[in-house]
């Protein structure tokens, strides 16, 4: 009975935490008016800091350190029940679908920099090569769509294979030097190949399951109809559910251990039998299959994919919600992604200078909270475990 | 043959530095051997060689019957030789538990499949090894059993120098190379590892050790037999007592009076 008392008082800062997360959430995905929006921000981030004040933040992270999986379920939830609350608005769903996958491809690039420290600066290239993948093989084959996604990481991850080379050869900067030359010439290519349309980009077509299209609303009974973006949340909810835990296993494995250990000294990871190259190539393929799942998916979602979509810029931002958020922790990860795309979206007297502002944040953090908003914890094998 | 680890004619130069010069060195199985010498006699130099971190430019090395000469360290890792290094090399926010485990790497199971699904099996190999990481941290310091998921950052020299040899003793070396652990410790610090040292050989009489060492007090104590490095040559050879004799020995440390 004892254990089982501890396991319960520990769960409840967790999900007290997922509950006003939620609830913050609706609040300022629902009000327009730029000064409520402004309010709730500062509200926020005053309410933020009252808690870390006030000590509440510690037991909140006890809780997801002791019940990770429990709180990851509910987490689940809150987000369906988000969701649920902006059933028939588009631009809301469509912004929800869009944390998932960013948060998706964040994961991605956590697995080559935040575990191997292989510095990826074309992460946005990748998220294109899945979009473009799905512009192709929708409208050209007869593949079916839901397998499309899986295509699109898997070539991702084989055109990605090519910077193989190079970024083996060489580390730290001049690895990360490879990469925006990648970015930089797959744009052009881009730009040039008329049978990928060109600079105009093409049309994607969207997921269609055994004849049901995921663009078409989802009418439930007369009155009650959902917009077509649920279908999306849907699949996208359930990749990044799927995303997270290959990402918890694989940090919370040997292989995660191998990983931090070539990050930290190559040399003396050599001394104890790692395959350095081997390591190296598994986390950055693996880092741009998700990212190229996640790309495939959005290109369906938007409907449309062109070079403009996918630049160096959008990469840097994806290098940014990574350090944010805190190198190597997907929760993170995830919950940089939310601020990062939902503030200036909401913001919308600041669009103009949204790069200004991720400047500053990211300033910020780094001088005032080097490891990001959640640093990574000490790795746990089985939460919970004791000896 | 007698000899663990035999050294013929290794020669090592950096640019014009002549760093390892047609060094003979044979370990003999079962001893402690202590490597001596100025500062740049070339004492890393040969641990560096021997482990594969820099490619001799001739000469050969065997270990146990087997031709290690120019090998990658991964190979001479699993041939049976861990080592420590004269500055510490930890990973630093990694816990007590991980360091020492990343020195288990090939009695672990690495596979993608067996680390991501097979979490149960997974589960086993890690209790497994918990509990060899908390009887080799024991052995060592018994107050760091409870702070085993702790990263070791925090920890005092003498702490991360003891999780370093456990790291290396944890895959059941044959051969261990200890590359002045006491750099960078004060006298008595010295002393608590060095009793650890002769502890664990206690228990296992058949590991042999390569100790660097400037600290004659250490050599002395713990070592079976010394060799004697300057300019990469070898100039002596035997017991401390007879080797700290030795003239040559005493013009390479004080110079010609």
């Amino acid at each position: 009975m004892q254990p089982q008392r501890a396991m319960r008082a520990s769960l409840v800062p967790g999900l007290g935490a997922i509950a006003a997360v939620t609830a913050y959430l609706i609040a300022l995905l629902a009000v327009e008016k730029q000064p409520i929006i402004i309010g709730l921000l500062g509200a926020g981030i005053a309410g933020t800091f009252a808690a870390a004040w006030l000590g509440m933040l510690r037991p909140v992270g006890r809780s997801f350190a002791e019940c990770e999986d429990a709180l990851g379920g509910y987490a689940v939830l809150a987000a369906c029940v988000l969701a649920a609350a902006f059933y028939d608005n588009h631009f809301v769903l469509l912004l929800v679908v869009t944390v998932l996958l960013y948060s998706v491809a964040t994961l991605g690039l956590n697995i080559q920099f935040g575990y191997a420290g292989v510095l990826n600066f074309a992460g946005a290239s990748f998220f294109g090569i899945g979009a473009y993948t799905a512009a192709v093989l929708n409208s050209h084959t007869a593949i079916p769509p839901l397998l499309v996604p899986l295509i699109g990481g898997l070539l991702a991850a084989l055109i990605g294979s090519s910077l193989l080379f190079p970024v083996l050869r060489t580390r730290g900067h001049y690895a990360a030097v490879v990469t925006i030359a990648f970015a930089l010439l797959l744009r052009t290519f881009l730009e040039v190949n008329d049978v990928l349309g060109g600079p105009q980009g093409m049309q994607v077509k969207g997921m269609q399951i055994l004849g049901w299209s995921f663009n078409d609303n989802i009418e439930i009974a007369k009155h009650l109809e959902l917009s077509f973006y649920m279908n999306y949340f849907i699949v996208s909810l359930l990749l990044l559910v799927g995303a997270f835990v290959l990402v918890r296993r694989l940090e919370r494995s040997w292989v995660g251990l191998n990983l931090d250990a070539l990050r930290l000294d190559e040399t003396a990871a050599s001394c104890f039998g790692l395959d350095i190259a081997r390591w190296k190539i598994t986390a950055f393929l693996l880092g741009n299959f998700l990212i190229g799942i996640a790309g495939a998916l959005f290109g369906m979602v938007g409907g449309f994919v062109a070079p403009n979509n996918y630049t160096f810029a959008d990469s840097l931002i994806l290098v940014s919600i990574l350090l944010l958020g805190g190198v190597g922790n997907p929760w993170g990860s995830v919950a940089a992604t939310a601020i990062v795309v939902i503030i200036p979206e909401k913001l919308q007297t600041i669009q103009e200078y949204r790069f200004l502002l991720y400047a500053l944040i990211v300033i910020a953090v780094l001088l005032f909270r080097p490891e990001g908003l959640l640093p990574r914890p000490v790795r746990q094998y089985f939460p919970g475990w004791r000896p | 043959m007698n000899a663990l680890l035999q050294a013929s004619a290794l020669t090592r130069t950096f640019g014009g530095v002549v760093a390892l010069d047609h060094l003979d060195l044979a370990v003999t199985r079962n001893e402690i051997l202590g490597l001596i010498g100025p500062n740049g006699s070339g004492k890393t130099t040969f641990f560096n060689v021997v482990t594969g971190i820099y490619r001799p430019d001739s000469g050969e090395v065997v270990f146990d019957g087997m031709d290690i000469t120019g090998a990658s360290p991964q190979t001479v890792y699993r041939a049976g030789i861990s080592r420590t290094f004269q500055r510490s090399r930890l990973s630093l926010p990694l816990s007590i538990f991980d360091n020492i485990v990343i020195g288990n790497h090939k009695h672990l199971n690495h596979g993608l499949w067996f680390n991501l699904v097979r979490r149960a099996d997974l589960k086993r190999q890690f209790e497994a090894n918990y509990l060899a990481a908390r009887e080799l941290v024991e052995a060592f310091e018994p107050e760091l059993v409870g702070r085993i998921f702790e990263p070791v950052a925090g920890l005092p020299m003498i702490d991360r120098r003891r999780i370093e040899i456990c790291r290396a003793l944890i895959s059941e070396p044959k051969l261990l190379l200890l590359d002045e652990p006491s750099a960078g410790m004060t006298h008595d610090e010295t002393a608590e590892l060095m009793d650890d040292i002769l502890q664990v050989r206690a228990r296992d009489k058949t590991l042999t050790i390569v100790i660097v060492e400037h600290e004659m007090g250490v050599i002395e104590r713990i070592t079976d037999r010394c060799v004697v490095l300057n300019f990469g040559r070898k100039i002596a050879e035997g017991p401390y007592r007879q080797v700290a004799a030795d003239a040559l020995v005493q013009e390479a440390y004080l110079g010609v009076a």
